[in-house]
């Protein structure tokens, strides 16, 4: 079935009762307002246009989003700190660090737990503890923690991006290592492969579906790893401390901006990873 | 040594030179640390091995003297050089007993149940003397990282806190948010199920929703619900909505078209087809969202207590332990967001266990 058409009619309808719930939600606030104007019998019309328009709306308007981010992207000069293209790169530089620390990780640690039995059984069951340890809701404290040490910057984020991603790697490695059939390997063993052949020519592109598939998984984690271990650190800029800073200001727009431009950039980086699985799986011959 | 594969070779040489390197370093101070001299002596001994085969229980019980006479020994100050040679031919003794214990059950040597699960305790045990011993040897600030003695200590002296922040946070904001996240998923995908149309503009919408940091919504919920836990739970719910949504979704179409045929020559209205078949056929899906979201949750709730909360609750308790530099008040927080964190898991897993008894993967014994 042709999915454009449905996809269209969610997002258009989504569109309608964003607006249409902003009436409402800034009414008080807009009561007050044209209470102070001494403005009275506002039409309704000019009434929803009023509330589709505050500095300081409860749910600003798309319009006014699409608008800041506009101003805060293009319009402003790019090493500008109030610009979100500026913020945005710090926060995409710590999530790609932090996503190629938590993959090499997480593919070491499936092939350490594949071909030792002691590991397997005494690191996956703490691999999947470890994942209900709110590292998020800690991460500032490491980040400060690892600050104290002098390690500033790019790596704590990076680091906190890596446990989060490292996890669905290695889930989906070690089921994908372990994805040959009996038959195969078979096979393999009549051509007399030793293991670095059983690994290289059989279990590693067996287990490439695996990767990608935890890849577009682990980056979008990466990225709210990112942006969540910015939240410590207000200097240091990112779309963590754009939200933080909105948030005691009061700047709704500013937040919805930036989480808009995070929602984007997740968006951007998991087409990436999508794009680079068509690749590798046209190297390998599967026809999509 | 002929039992032993390389690796085994390599670790038992690797604890019985680290136990003779650390007898000879310690030679004249063996009176101050009498545990770690007889463990140095028998970890030295351990090498006749060479010649005579050892039982592997030997060397657990290595591991285990190493690692009671480290703790037992551990000075004020900073530790001398040879309690290091101590910690890596204790850890290597515990790992060789480990791989020798997993060796052993693939063997048939030794029962799955029971010796299975003592694998993953033992790593977890070996490494929280690792960090008491290094910790507490290397003179780590407890601002960085306390040893886990003290932060059970906090645990146990600060009960009526951490109570209350789990109170706050678990039983006000998380289990409202998640029951309320969940069911209006469930009852969205059962709505949407009915038109194709709708379920294919809004499957992709919410797959990729489930993949955005939701949990930057934190602050707007804050301004909208006020500071009490009425908007954590509000972000909870949007955490555990598209999860649900989605996996809903696909469940609910789990249902094979020959079974729903079934359905129809027996003249099932499609509340009894949706209630006898596709429900419960759509469990397994079901309870896989319901365990993504009891983790997911939780850490909703933790972070949005960042964004403003009254002077309660786990995520408000970390914030300012960080900034009161109580870090061990803020570890044992943590040791309570874990357990929590995985015992709702595991009720779950429970109830899956329950109500999806007739799945392959259940029925396999693993859940």
């Amino acid at each position: 079935m042709n999915r454009t058409l449905p996809i269209l009619t969610i997002l258009i309808a989504i569109l309608v009762i964003w607006y249409a719930a902003a009436i409402p939600m800034n009414a008080p606030w807009q009561n007050i307002l044209n209470g102070r104007a001494g403005l009275e019998n506002v039409p309704f019309t000019e009434f929803a246009a009023q509330t589709w328009a505050q500095d300081k709306p409860v749910l600003p308007a798309p319009h006014q989003v699409a608008s800041e981010i506009w101003n805060a992207t293009i319009a402003l000069d790019i090493t500008s700190r109030r610009s979100l293209a500026y913020h945005g790169w710090i926060t995409l530089s710590a999530t790609l660090l932090g996503f190629g620390f938590g993959t090499a990780l997480g593919v070491v640690l499936a092939v350490a737990i594949i071909h030792n039995d002691a590991s397997d059984r005494s690191l996956m069951p703490w691999i999947i503890a470890s994942q209900t340890i709110p590292i998020l809701a800690v991460a500032p404290m490491v980040v400060v923690g690892l600050g104290a040490v002098g390690l500033t910057g790019l790596v704590p984020k990076a680091l906190i991006s890596m446990y989060l991603s490292f996890f669905p790697v290695v889930v989906g490695m070690v089921k994908g290592l372990r994805s040959p059939e009996a038959i195969q390997l078979d096979l393999m063993r009549t051509y007399d492969a030793n293991g670095w052949q059983l690994f290289w020519k059989l279990r590693w592109p067996a287990a490439m579906p695996f990767l990608f598939a935890s890849m577009k998984v682990g980056i979008a984690i990466s990225l709210i790893g990112a942006v969540v271990a910015e939240l410590s650190n207000a200097s240091g800029g990112g779309l963590g401390v754009r939200l933080l800073t909105g948030s005691y200001n009061g700047q709704t727009i500013q937040i919805w901006a930036a989480l808009f431009l995070a929602a984007g950039l997740a968006a951007v980086l998991v087409a990436i990873v999508g794009g680079a699985e068509r690749w590798a799986n046209g190297r390998m011959g599967v026809r999509a | 040594m002929k039992s032993l594969t390389p690796l085994q070779q390599v670790l038992a040489l690797a604890g019985g030179i680290a136990a003779l390197a650390g007898l000879a370093f310690s030679l004249t101070s063996l009176s101050e640390a009498p545990l770690l001299a007889l463990f140095f002596a028998l970890g030295g001994l351990s090498l006749l091995r060479l010649a005579v085969p050892l039982g592997l229980w030997l060397d657990g019980g290595l591991a285990v003297l190493g690692a009671v006479a480290l703790i037992a020994a551990l000075p004020g100050g900073v530790m001398p050089g040879h309690y290091w040679l101590a910690l890596v031919s204790a850890w290597a003794f515990a790992w060789l007993f480990v791989e020798r214990l997993s060796a052993a059950i693939r063997a048939g040597q030794l029962p799955e149940t029971g010796t299975g699960l003592l694998i993953p305790v033992i790593f977890g045990l070996a490494l929280l003397v690792v960090w008491e011993v290094v910790t507490r040897g290397a003179n780590v600030p407890p601002v960085l990282l306390p040893p886990p003695s003290s932060i059970g200590a906090r645990l146990a002296a600060e009960t009526n806190i951490l109570w209350a922040d789990f109170v706050q946070t678990f039983i006000k904001s998380v289990l409202p948010g998640y029951a309320i996240g969940c069911l209006a998923g469930l009852l969205v995908a059962i709505a949407v199920d009915r038109s194709p149309f709708l379920k294919a503009g809004l499957l992709p919408i919410g797959n990729f929703m489930s993949a955005l940091p939701i949990i930057g919504i934190a602050p707007i919920m804050v301004m909208w619900f006020g500071f009490d836990w009425q908007s954590k739970a509000a972000v909870v719910v949007a955490m555990t909505f598209f999860p649900m949504l989605v996996n809903s979704v696909a469940g609910l179409n789990a249902a094979s078209s020959m079974e729903r045929d079934l359905m129809e020559t027996y003249a099932a209205s499609y509340w009894q087809t949706l209630m006898k078949l596709r429900l419960p056929a759509a469990g397994p899906f079901i309870f896989n969202a319901l365990k993504i979201n009891s983790t997911l949750a939780l850490i909703g709730a933790i972070v949005a207590e960042f964004f403003g909360t009254p002077v309660v609750g786990m995520g408000f308790r970390i914030s300012t332990g960080v900034g009161r530099l109580a870090i061990d008040l803020v570890w044992a927080e943590i040791a309570v967001a874990a357990v929590a964190g995985s015992a709702f898991y595991g009720v779950i897993a429970l109830i899956e266990r329950g109500v999806t008894f007739w799945h392959p993967s259940v029925r396999g014994g693993r859940a």
